[in-house]
């Protein structure tokens, strides 16, 4: 039987095997599902903390300022705002303002990172390493630099995605959609940084 | 303006009420953090805030609202495994109460 026949009875296997699961795109689709898998690696080291200063007896609490950890916040969430501006932009088919508000969301996020940098600095200054601490239990040193560091490498990863993917879309080779998905990553770290600052900063303030 | 300018304005304007809904929430996170309150009315407070956060990121920013089959598919599997990682929290008190530096 002919690939035509199968298709004149309505049987089409290509047409079957070509049909997306929830009518999303197979790219979107591994982007979901890449996050789902994401957050169970986020969630894991979240609640291996929960675990750990639960059962640890005078658990530390170092953080006199939350300054700096409310403008990453604010910036953090602005920069998702901005990347939704690029994407609304991307599907109405205006390439330069696209091209621009994602390239502006990728300014935040190396603003972020150099915050967060700035004040990985202070702690390391003050004796906090990965081993150590000047505040009682080395894990809480431990599970803030092991925390923070996979959550700022995920912000490290998608600043360069932005870059990558802003300047393949402004140059014709990547569509509207490629910029969505990768705003989907960028949202979704936005996401994790909602948990991260309230269970290993907030929680953790000298009051 | 057209129809389709004014559903685009609309989008817009959705999208920033959003943010701005989100920036009053982290607020509230900030503001919980002042609170003298113990330390796990902090963390369950601030935990429904967080997740309220990330219900509306799910749904409007990353559009999960505009996909039924989609959003159940993303909820479903996400909650099994989050839950799933809870197993140990019986031992995690065990350690705080049942050895001998807890007393």
């Amino acid at each position: 039987m002919s690939q035509a026949d199968l298709t004149m009875h309505g049987h089409s296997t290509a047409g079957a095997m070509a049909e997306p699961a929830f009518s999303v795109p197979a790219k979107k689709m591994a982007m979901w599902l890449f996050i789902i898998a994401d957050s169970a690696t986020f969630a894991g080291c979240l609640v291996a903390y929960g675990f750990i200063r639960n059962a640890t007896p005078n658990w530390p609490t170092p953080f006199h300022s939350i300054t700096n950890v409310a403008i990453m916040t604010l910036i953090l969430l602005t920069s998702s705002l901005t990347m939704l501006i690029g994407v609304r932009a991307a599907q109405a088919g205006d390439k330069p303002k696209a091209f621009r508000w994602v390239m502006i969301t990728a300014v935040a996020g190396v603003l972020f990172a150099t915050l967060h940098l700035r004040e990985w600095m202070g702690m390391i200054s003050e004796g906090a390493t990965l081993f150590q601490n000047p505040w009682g239990t080395p894990l809480f040193s431990s599970l803030f630099f092991s925390i923070t560091g996979l959550h700022l490498l995920h912000v490290t990863g998608g600043v360069v995605a932005l870059i990558a993917v802003g300047i393949r879309y402004q140059g014709g080779r990547y569509k509207a959609d490629d910029l969505e998905i990768t705003g989907l990553y960028w949202h979704f770290v936005d996401l994790v940084w909602m948990f991260v600052v309230p269970l290993v900063y907030l929680l953790n303030l000298s009051h | 303006m057209t129809t389709a300018e004014t559903h685009k304005s609309n989008e817009m304007g959705k999208d920033i009420a959003v943010y701005v809904g989100m920036l009053v929430l982290a607020g509230v996170q900030f503001f919980i953090a002042y609170q003298n309150i113990s330390v796990q009315q902090m963390f369950e407070r601030m935990l429904i805030v967080a997740l309220i956060e990330a219900g509306l990121a799910l749904l409007f920013f990353m559009h999960l609202s505009e996909n039924r089959g989609l959003r159940w598919f993303v909820l479903i599997f996400t909650v099994a495994v989050i839950l799933g990682m809870q197993y140990g929290w019986s031992d995690s008190y065990r350690l705080t109460n049942g050895v001998p530096w807890a007393h």
